[in-house]
């Protein structure tokens, strides 16, 4: 049988011939391609150039012009775009990385929940996965947005959750540890006061950022509760058998002989939905919390710069995609079979 | 013990009141669940306003108004399509129901289903666009609601297909350029966010286009749509490929099959089988991928319940039943198909029926 053409292994004249054709026909790939990209880029250029819109990311280094209201970086009109996109970047993490952790937590406890020996435990944990998994994170998202700043109490009068936790239209108050003038290591708690129109003082959560934080984190814990079931559902009912004849607590069965085995099921899921969820992160921009995308969108509008901007924003992404993919992968090594990979 | 119908209630039993510990749990989870239970029948039932009465809906205290549903429900359906045309839109989603019905049946997996949707998608367009047969032209900017969202999801999926079937052979190719192109196209699109994707679309495709001929919204919303679900369709399609053991190639080639009959004929069927179900999850997550497209301006089931009720004063305070509702229309499509993929897969696996 002679090998596929392309091949390096055969040396016969005909296999030759095929690997020359066959190389020969990738560089005629690189070349059209190159030229199509290349003949597309020019003619975006004339387009714009008859536009009269200036291209090049010279602009990153103007003053933005607009403001962004919250996040940990501060930010006023006359700093320029670089910094709006960090300020948008920070942002993004600021949400996504709460809403990752409340995720796992939620999602781990609903998985369990779902495998749990009593049946109306598995039936909420089941029903909550199947309505949420179902309803896309849009209208969640805005449902959620809706009900904040409308169907909650005014800021004159908030409810309190805990003490000194207020929940109100004007979003979610709660004490924060603070640095003192100059310090940088916070030094004591920052208690939110309530005032005669507002709430002041602590961490002031707003909204928008409460909106974006709770429907990520409960729409991907439905996410991850299916990928903790199918993980502990993957250990074979034999291991907890044995573990059982060994005489290990119900909770000692779960920490030595099942999650070790799940885990090596659940990381790359669990990787793969962290990633959907950063992802996800962008569609705050439809509630108007100042994210990477909301940061974009707005200095695409004042610039009119629409290439370089989603440039930007799909480079970022990309860079936190390896990021994340990077870390799990890490943390996978350490969870999976020795020897394996 | 689960296998057997009568062991069910009898290990439901035993994980209910098996115990005197269980048995106090049972209880107070039973007394929480019942109090909850409660205060949304309560809510949605017994104190709801389902008359489209606004007057009505603005003195509840702790009801819902379905009244908005009853008033509003042409607009959140059909968005902006011109009302006196919308049995149109409807007749036309109607017709793509069947369509789709019917092919998730495998008996009907034969050569003139692909016809069949060609013939569909036709008459799906007519109706939506008319012009001919003395329809009223309706043009796409004011297609809306729900036969918005089923065409984006269909038409996507259905140009992203063919798209994603080269990806993943060409990801598999013995040219390692086209391997290393298709794989870097792939690992691009699903490292970054569909808005991102959705916006490059809207704000790049005209630049790209000959000058003097715009493409209309939609058309630049489905090229960025089937860009970015082909390279998550061209993963689960490439998992299919390894999945067809190497032998079923070797004994093809063996038996004078050329390098493209061996894939199209031998692997390729294979593959698909095994992805069906992977497959159709992705059409579930195109099918909510799609409520995305109201950011940039087309007035999809999303985007057509904040056109019908943004605009309106009188009932702006009852968004969240609306959003209720649509979410309904969601679920239902949603929880359909993935029902669909669980029976599809047991009836697929090997000595299924």
């Amino acid at each position: 049988m002679s090998a596929a053409p392309g091949r390096d292994a055969d040396s016969s004249p005909d296999g030759r011939r095929a690997a020359w054709l066959a190389w020969a026909a990738q560089g005629l790939l690189v070349a059209a391609i190159a030229a199509g990209v290349f003949w597309l880029v020019h003619h975006a250029l004339e387009v714009l150039r008859a536009r009269g819109v200036h291209s090049g990311f010279d602009f990153l280094l103007q003053p933005a012009g607009f403001e962004i209201s919250e996040g940990w970086l501060d930010f006023d009109a006359g700093q320029p775009y670089w910094r709006a996109f960090l300020a948008g970047l920070i942002n993004t993490i600021r949400a996504a990385v709460p809403a990752a952790l409340i995720a796992v937590l939620l999602g781990t406890l609903l998985g369990i929940g779902r495998l749990a020996p009593h049946v109306l435990v598995r039936g909420i944990a089941g029903a909550y996965v199947q309505v949420l998994r179902n309803v896309p994170l849009l209208v969640q998202l805005l449902m959620l947005y809706f009900a904040i700043t409308q169907l909650l109490p005014d800021s004159t009068e908030p409810l309190e959750l805990l003490p000194d936790v207020w929940l109100s239209k004007g979003g979610l108050s709660l004490p924060w540890p603070v640095a003192d003038a100059g310090g940088w290591w916070p030094t004591h708690l920052e208690w939110p006061e309530r005032g005669g129109f507002n709430v002041s003082g602590g961490a002031a959560l707003s909204p928008e950022y409460l909106a974006v934080v709770v429907a990520l984190a409960l729409y991907s814990a439905a996410f991850i509760a299916e990928i903790v079931r199918a993980g502990i559902a993957s250990v074979t009912a034999g291991q907890k058998l044995a573990a059982q004849a060994m005489g290990f607590t119900p909770w000692q069965q779960l920490r030595i002989v099942v999650l070790p085995q799940a885990l090596r099921v659940i990381v790359p899921a669990l990787t793969n939905q962290l990633l959907s969820l950063t992802k996800n992160s962008s569609l705050a921009v439809a509630v108007g919390y100042p994210e990477l995308v909301s940061v974009a969108n707005t200095s695409l509008n004042s610039t009119g710069r629409a290439f370089e901007c989603i440039a930007v924003v799909m480079a970022v992404y990309l860079a936190l995609s390896l990021l994340i993919s990077g870390v799990m992968n890490r943390y996978n090594a350490r969870v999976a079979l020795r020897g394996w990979r | 013990m689960s296998g057997h119908p009568a062991g069910v209630p009898i290990a439901w039993r035993r994980e209910l009141w098996g115990s005197r510990l269980r048995s106090v749990f049972t209880v107070l989870l039973g007394l929480a669940i019942a109090w909850a239970g409660w205060h949304v029948f309560n809510w949605a039932v017994l104190q709801a306003v389902f008359r489209p009465d606004a007057e009505a809906c603005r003195a509840l205290q702790h009801g819902a108004c379905w009244g908005v549903i009853a008033e509003k429900w042409r607009p959140i359906l059909f968005g902006r399509y011109p009302y006196e045309d919308q049995w149109r839109a409807a007749l036309a989603v109607v017709l793509l129901a069947c369509t789709t019905l019917l092919s998730a049946w495998p008996r009907s997996w034969r050569w003139w289903l692909l016809p069949l949707w060609f013939v569909t998608l036709a008459l799906f367009v007519l109706l939506m666009r008319g012009g001919l047969f003395g329809l009223d032209t309706v043009p796409t900017s004011r297609w809306g609601g729900l036969p918005l969202t089923i065409s984006l999801a269909v038409v996507g999926l259905a140009l992203a297909f063919p798209l994603s079937l080269l990806l993943a052979l060409g990801r598999r190719s013995h040219w390692p350029v086209l391997r290393t192109l298709c794989a870097t196209y792939v690992e691009l699109v699903r490292g970054v966010p569909l808005i991102s994707v959705l916006f490059m679309a809207s704000f790049l495709l005209p630049l790209l286009w000959p000058a003097g001929w715009q493409p209309d919204v939609l058309l630049r919303v489905l090229v960025g749509l089937s860009l970015f679900v082909a390279a998550y369709l061209a993963e689960i399609i490439r998992g299919g490929l390894q999945a067809v053991p190497r032998g079923q190639t070797e004994v093809a080639m063996a038996l004078g099959f050329g390098r493209w009959p061996v894939q199209r004929d031998i692997v390729l069927p294979q593959a698909l089988r095994l992805v069906v179900p992977a497959l159709t999850n992705n059409v579930v997550g195109t099918l909510k991928d799609t409520s995305l497209v109201t950011v940039v301006g087309l007035f999809e089931l999303t985007g057509a319940l904040g056109l019908a009720l943004g605009g309106d004063p009188t009932w702006r305070p009852f968004y969240i039943e609306g959003y209720l509702f649509i979410a309904l229309v969601y679920w239902v499509m949603c929880f359909g198909l993935s029902r669909y993929s669980q029976w599809l897969e047991r009836r697929l696996a090997p000595g299924g029926h």
